[in-house]
């Protein structure tokens, strides 16, 4: 497989300082690497690190030890400022619970990080619109969070995640605050993007059903992966 | 640029969102810079008032009197006296200005001075002709007076040399007083004889001419027009005859108009001291209608900026309210925060957000704030009779002194909001 890497992670080790003597090991020596157009899905209890792992993955934190390349820029050494923009160009972020803008519509959410981008108002009206159709959204465009059930708002979560085409979409839990019926449509989207689209999507969840979807599944434990395997598929 | 309008715009939504609580926190800016425009308007009406109607009197004159010395410390036998202190003490006749003086000054300084303006007042009285009667004050003046005073004859003529030194009985009264005497009818008055009641006594004069009577912006007037006071002269001399005085105590000299009149008024006073270097308790002081003006008008305005400044502390507990409220606002929105660091906001922009909502707060109020200041302003001014002169500079330092508090207050809730941990904060509950 010759394969582009896409994120590219190497001996992260994760510890947290609770005080001196009470040093806290989260993440013990992490070795992966997901390839571009990849759908990887990473399993693991909580408590296990997952998180901690996303959060590095997701730029939003810095590891004790170890190296990470992202879309061939080294993360690590990379500055706060650098950081954010890593954040608002390579990746793109599903949470658990939406995390829209309040009181700000659908369609000025889905702007947002091109307008961190310093994308011009038309061509990010443009985008948006495109990426709200995409989603399935593009009749409820002016619609504020509120109005929106929680199927909706993940829609148009995704579509935010879209805006400038990111290296990667990294999808935290985003099936988990939604009834199963919801919850299977959210997926199929993702199945969509990565499809269509050829998005390299990593999806963290507990949930081991969701995660034979994808085509590999990483399970964590103890800070440890301890497997790897191809998923089932649907 | 864009992200700055889009936070304009932000700031705005966040503030339609909560109405209620951005008016209250907008309510300590709007008193603020409410009374601080209320308050100087009002100062600078009554300024202008005072400058002008001083100014009207003339600003080349310069008026001469008298001053108490400043004596040495006097160790009495009465024992403690009061540091600084000195007994009051009336000037009397061998210390006023004599004729000579005068006259002495007025050719040293020929080429400067264009009129001599020196009154001696008998006091209230009536001009009386049967059931008819105008009051007035009887005021002997010098010819330099009318100069000084920019007097406007309506008809007849002035005093002559002659009237001024042979003390004729000789009168000018003003058109209010012909209203009351002759009914309007000025050329009647012109050349009769008038019998005029002052202090007990009845004189005989003859109207000569009829002045102008301008109503002083001053003199809050409640009298009728059937019963206002107004001045009627006589000749000098005429009424120092009467008076049984020779000396004046004061007097007004009308400079031309190239002379400095400060300058001016230092020589005049080493000019008489000269006189009084030899009277123990008395010197000469002169002052310009300008450095009146200037000091009058510096005591006003420091006594505004005085109001003013305790004013602004109102501003300064407004600004602390809004800090506040910003600081709530942050701590509601943390998850925004987070998110919006998620998709990539840098910490500056993240600043920029909140220092722009605090702005927009203080800004609105501002406008609020003055918009109510010059109402109130006016409707005070118009409360003491003056007219409301809204200073543009007050307006314009009220509004950047506004976006200032904006800019003070608003940067350390933004800086705090800036510097958020974007997993806490996406954590946040």
């Amino acid at each position: 497989m010759d394969k582009k890497a896409m994120i590219e992670l190497h001996n992260i080790v994760k510890r947290f300082y609770i005080g001196t003597p009470n040093e806290l090991e989260v993440l013990k020596g992490i070795d992966l690497t997901v390839y571009e157009g990849e759908f990887v899905a990473i399993v693991g209890a909580s408590g296990s690190g997952k998180s901690t792992l996303m959060n590095i993955i997701g730029a939003l934190d810095r590891p004790t030890q170890g190296t990470y390349t992202l879309d061939g820029v080294d993360v690590i050494a990379a500055k706060d400022t650098e950081l954010s923009k890593i954040r608002n160009r390579k990746i793109g972020f599903v949470f658990q619970t939406y995390n829209l803008i309040s009181k700000t519509n659908a369609i000025r959410n889905v702007e947002m990080p091109m307008l961190y981008a310093g994308m011009s108002g038309r061509k990010r009206v443009e985008r948006a619109r495109e990426l709200l159709e995409l989603v399935g959204m593009g009749d409820r465009m002016r619609h504020l969070p509120e109005e929106l059930s929680g199927g909706q708002k993940q829609r148009v979560a995704i579509a935010r995640a879209m805006g400038n085409d990111p290296a990667i979409i990294l999808a935290d839990e985003p099936t988990g605050a939604l009834d199963s019926q919801t919850g299977r449509k959210v997926m199929d989207l993702f199945h969509k993007l990565h499809e269509e689209q050829g998005k390299t999507i990593v999806l963290i969840t507990h949930s081991p059903e969701l995660a034979e979807e994808t085509q590999r599944v990483i399970t964590i434990k103890d800070g440890c992966i301890t497997g790897e395997r191809s998923g089932t598929g649907r | 640029m864009m992200i700055f309008y889009e936070n304009i715009r932000l700031a705005l939504f966040s503030l339609k969102a909560n109405k209620m609580r951005a008016l209250l926190t907008m309510l300590g800016i709007i008193i603020g810079i409410a009374s601080v425009i209320a308050i100087m308007t009002v100062g600078n009406s009554l300024t202008t008032t005072v400058t002008d109607s001083m100014s009207s009197m003339g600003a080349n004159n310069i008026t001469v009197g008298l001053q108490q010395k400043e004596q040495e410390e006097e160790v009495t036998d009465e024992g403690m006296s009061f540091e600084g202190r000195k007994p009051m003490k009336t000037a009397e006749e061998s210390d006023y200005f004599t004729t000579e003086m005068l006259e002495n000054y007025c050719e040293t300084y020929a080429d400067s001075i264009v009129a001599l303006s020196a009154t001696e007042t008998l006091g209230s009285g009536q001009i009386l002709d049967g059931d008819l009667y105008a009051n007035v004050a009887v005021v002997g003046t010098s010819l330099g007076y009318f100069a000084a005073n920019d007097t406007t004859l309506l008809s007849g003529r002035m005093f002559s040399e002659k009237e001024m030194n042979e003390n004729a009985k000789v009168v000018l009264i003003s058109d209010k007083a012909v209203d009351n005497m002759f009914e309007g009818d000025i050329e009647a008055a012109v050349g009769s004889i008038v019998q005029i009641s002052v202090n007990g006594q009845y004189y005989n004069f003859t109207v000569v001419g009829v002045y102008e009577y301008v109503e002083s912006a001053m003199s809050f007037s409640s009298s009728s027009d059937k019963d206002v006071s107004t001045n009627c002269y006589i000749p000098l001399r005429t009424a120092k005859d009467i008076n049984h005085t020779t000396g004046y105590s004061q007097f007004t000299v009308v400079t031309t108009a190239d002379v400095d009149s400060e300058t001016f008024a230092e020589d005049t006073e080493q000019f008489f001291n000269v006189y009084y270097r030899n009277n123990r308790y008395f010197e000469a002081s002169a002052f310009s209608m300008a450095s009146m003006v200037e000091t009058m008008t510096d005591m006003l305005s420091t006594i505004t900026t005085a109001i003013a400044v305790i004013a602004g502390i109102a501003l300064l507990v407004g600004g602390i309210g809004v800090m506040n409220i910003m600081l709530v606002s942050i701590t509601e929105r943390t998850r925004e925060i987070g998110t919006r660091k998620a998709l990539g906001a840098p910490n500056s922009s993240i600043r920029l957000q909140f220092i722009v909502e605090s702005i927009v707060i203080c800004l609105i109020g501002g406008i609020l704030g003055i918009i109510l200041g010059v109402i109130l302003g006016i409707a005070f001014a118009d409360f003491l009779g003056t007219a409301a002169v809204p200073s543009i500079e007050s307006i314009i330092i009220s509004l950047s002194f506004s976006m200032a508090i904006g800019v003070f207050f608003g940067y350390y809730p933004a800086n705090k909001a800036a510097k958020m941990d974007p997993i806490e904060a996406l954590r946040y509950e």
